[in-house]
């Protein structure tokens, strides 16, 4: 009977954001986003957390290969965000770069990619205080 | 329904390897992980059982209790050993040693005494291999 194990992976990212929306005034936009709206920007070393659930192969012992997930998280998502400013992706041009909405993005982004398994999870933490899952629905 | 999770650690050396494939296709597959020699991480484990908390004690269950059915059953035989060769269910290349597999067997040596307590069930145990990489497994 093939049983059905979770195999998950931490990797890290470094990425500056803006929290503001054209939707709200200025003001609006300072009450409700605080110090996240400041005009430049601001960075954290995100962490995003990945779980993949599948049968174990007899085989290899493995849901999945390590090696293959860390190369398709490195190609669609480290190299997409990592060391750049979200607010200038495609995909925050019409939201705002909360991490709710990176988690969110970063889920959709690996669940077509994942060669093995299936996506269970993704979690996106923005500091060791705060981080948001996303369990895709 | 409360979950509740004990962690404990545990230093091990392993190695992946099938024995039905060429010393190529293993290195191929395991990469480093196929050295013969072996290599070792300390392990942290985290079990989760879950149950309502009993009306008198307030326990879902006695949390050193859970901590002696984690020694005696998986430190005992998995701490400051080699699993390919000392943990009968990874030894003679019965099973390769992956986190999977060893939340798997972790999950196989607890289930029993969880299970005959009768207060709780087992839900969850997970296996860091390192900070960054581990295993889950829930019992199907």
């Amino acid at each position: 009977m093939m049983q059905t194990a979770y195999f998950g992976r931490r990797y890290t990212l470094s990425a500056s954001h803006r929290l503001h929306t054209d939707a709200l005034s200025d003001d609006e936009n300072r009450a409700k986003f605080g110090k996240c709206n400041n005009p430049h920007g601001h960075g954290h070393n995100y962490v995003v957390e990945v779980l993949v659930g599948g049968p174990v192969s007899s085989d290899t012992g493995m849901a999945i290969n390590m090696a293959i997930l860390d190369e398709v998280v490195q190609t669609s998502i480290i190299q997409r965000f990592d060391h750049a400013n979200l607010n200038f992706d495609p995909l925050f041009a019409n939201q705002v770069p909360t991490t709710e909405n990176l988690c969110r993005e970063v889920y959709t982004l690996l669940k077509t990619v994942i060669p093995t398994g299936k996506l269970e999870y993704v979690r996106v933490e923005e500091t060791e205080n705060n981080f948001f899952q996303f369990y895709g629905e | 329904m409360i979950e509740l999770t004990r962690r404990a650690t545990f230093s091990a050396s392993h190695y992946y390897w099938n024995e039905a494939w060429s010393q190529e296709k293993n290195e191929a597959v395991f990469g480093r992980c196929a050295r013969r020699n072996g290599h070792g991480h300390n392990y942290t484990l985290e079990v989760t059982v879950s149950g309502d908390p009993d009306p008198v004690t307030g326990f879902v269950v006695d949390l050193k209790w859970l901590k002696d059915v984690i020694e005696n059953e998986v430190l005992a035989a998995y701490d400051h050993r080699h699993l390919n060769l000392e943990v009968p269910e990874f030894a003679g290349a019965k099973l390769i040693p992956t986190t999977e597999n060893i939340a798997i067997s972790i999950w196989k040596r607890l289930e029993p005494a969880v299970q005959s307590a009768g207060q709780a069930r087992l839900s969850r145990v997970r296996v860091y291999e390192t900070p960054e990489i581990f295993s889950e497994y829930r019992g199907k």
